[in-house]
């Protein structure tokens, strides 16, 4: 059964230094929330695995928490580059950090693979691609029966899995809708997982075939309304796209990078405190604009 | 010329790739799009000339009718005026993989003669000078996709004598290389630019220059491209934007930048 618990304890509890986290979000449900505690609590040596790494794994690998990267894409998606994670694999800051790069079917089915408790996932991919060139985890096997030519990659089998979800109940079902990307086959495929939802109700009220994680096929859950945010929970919160484009400047240099995170990550107590720093620094500007 | 000087219309150069890459993309056409210039033509061409195009993202969403143009792959609207949203393992195992998009829709950050794309790294792999995002869904769709169609704004940075890294496959050494590599999907037809678009040699399937915009010249072309680029000798001067076709793009993106609340020059 999931414990229904404040995120500063599952995040200690569950994560430790040196382990396979996956903290995963198409666009939509990214737990940010999360991550920021992941941060605070100094978490080292970690491998990240996500389809898509964004601002939140920017962050992580700029504070240095990660040693290596599992991706398929990492950028800031309409804006441009992630400058920690560029200047980590470009210059080796804070540290050096190892790469093993997929495209997205490769990731995505290597999470289904995971998931299904195989030891590899099997594609028609990669080929004609220079991604094989330098990821020694892309191999190519026989088919048994056809003998055509096809993809393999290891299973994605995080240590721990984190999510965002839009509902959890008081026994810890919980229900999430919108863009699903892989975060139900991320869950399955970790040995442990975190889910932060944006409310807890008595009755999820989900209609038949939903996505629906069983509450003893999660580990934890931790209610942060907005836990999301800059991304978003559909029905609850839309996108802030502005901020995204003005993650640009912060992340571009590392002083600026560094003393952001101090002031709104590791200088606040947990996402509702950084949320008030956040929108102090707003109003704060809007004032000297108006000056 | 003529074209340009009895029309009263003026337009972009960006708005001339945008509104050439949506023709090309008929009605009831499967198109899984990229994000970006991609998706703007891709939307277009559902706005006006193809309402019952089917655009399909990588995050989840088929049958998108986005109201706007999305900032990211996940936009809300995306997954609000779908048909129906998947999840990424099902988009790429059951949709793509299983052989139901008729176009891939694919940006890139630099090209070659032959097609192939780059969006990983410049410099060496392990030692990059410029770190790019990375191949997101570009391998497989690139290969899988019926036919591929790429927008890409057209300089001697983008279009490289020989790429750094070749991140999707087009029709790698030329001939019919890609074929012997096993790819099933039948490779790019067409490179839309904001000079002019650019198609395979049916033999070679080296990029010939076979359309070009009005107002541009043959030596600009050659200027904006790192290898002695193929001229077709039937070189066509590609249609001026109708009026409609340029109301529609302006329309949307008015309404983008609105929504987003400041410019959507980041997209292109």
């Amino acid at each position: 059964m999931a414990l229904i618990t404040p995120l500063r304890e599952a995040v200690s509890s569950l994560v430790q230094d040196g382990d396979t986290v996956a903290l995963e979000g198409f666009t939509h449900l990214i737990p940010h929330a999360a991550g920021h505690e992941i941060i605070r609590q100094g978490k080292k040596d970690l491998t990240l695995v996500r389809m898509t790494p964004d601002l939140i794994y920017d962050q992580i690998i700029g504070m240095g928490c990660a040693r290596k990267l599992i991706f398929s894409w990492g950028g800031n998606p309409g804006v441009g580059s992630l400058h920690r994670f560029r200047d980590a694999v470009e210059q080796g800051w804070p540290h050096k950090l190892d790469i093993e790069e997929h495209s997205h079917a490769g990731m995505a089915n290597a999470y289904v693979a995971g998931a299904s408790n195989l030891p590899f996932a099997l594609l028609r991919g990669y080929t004609g691609s220079d991604l094989p060139k330098v990821n020694p985890n892309i191999r190519f096997v026989e088919c048994p029966f056809t003998g055509e030519k096809l993809a393999a990659i290891p299973s994605v089998r995080p240590d721990v899995t984190v999510i965002h979800a839009q509902k959890a109940d008081r026994r810890g079902n919980v229900l999430l809708w919108g863009i699903l990307g892989v975060q139900k086959e991320a869950v399955l495929a970790a040995k442990r997982s975190i889910i932060t939802v944006e409310e807890i109700v008595d009755d999820l009220e989900a209609p038949t075939n939903s996505c629906v994680l069983p509450s003893w096929a999660v580990s934890a859950v931790c209610h942060v309304p907005g836990g999301a945010y800059p991304s978003y929970a559909q029905g609850y919160s839309e996108r802030d796209n502005k901020f995204y484009k003005d993650w640009d400047p912060i992340a571009r240099t590392r002083d600026v990078f560094q003393a952001w995170m101090k002031r709104h990550v590791l200088d606040t107590v947990d996402f509702a405190d950084f949320k008030r720093v956040l929108n102090d620094g707003v109003n704060d500007g809007a004032k000297r604009e108006t000056v | 010329m003529a074209n340009l000087e009895s029309s009263n219309l003026e337009f972009s150069a960006t708005e001339i790739m945008t509104v050439a890459a949506s023709r090309l993309l008929q009605d009831g056409t499967v198109c899984f799009v990229g994000i970006g210039l991609p998706s703007t033509a891709a939307n277009l061409a559902r706005l006006t000339h193809a309402p019952d195009v089917v655009l399909i993202y990588e995050s989840g969403p088929i049958g998108a009718k986005p109201t706007v143009l999305p900032l990211s792959i996940g936009d809300g609207d995306l997954s609000l005026t779908a048909d129906t949203v998947v999840s990424t393992p099902e988009i790429f195992r059951y949709w793509l993989q299983g052989g139901r998009i008729d176009v891939g829709f694919l940006g890139a950050a630099q090209i070659d003669r032959f097609a192939n794309i780059n969006t990983t790294v410049i410099g060496p792999y392990d030692n990059p000078k410029v770190r790019l995002p990375g191949a997101g869904g570009a391998p497989e769709i690139a290969a899988q996709a019926k036919e591929v169609f790429i927008v890409l704004k057209q300089n001697k940075k983008a279009f490289v004598e020989k790429l750094p890294f070749i991140t999707s496959a087009g029709f790698l050494d030329g001939g019919d290389a890609r074929e012997k590599a096993g790819i099933t999907g039948g490779g790019p037809t067409a490179v839309i630019t904001d000079l002019g678009i650019l198609t395979p040699d049916p033999v070679t399937r080296e990029l010939t220059l076979t359309s070009i915009h009005p107002g541009v010249t043959v030596e600009q072309v050659r200027e904006a491209t790192g290898w002695d680029v193929k001229i077709s000798p039937d070189l066509k001067v590609t249609e001026i934007p109708d009026a409609d076709a340029l109301a529609a793009l302006r329309d949307l993106q008015a309404r983008t930048a609105k929504a987003h609340g400041q410019s959507t020059s980041s997209e292109g």
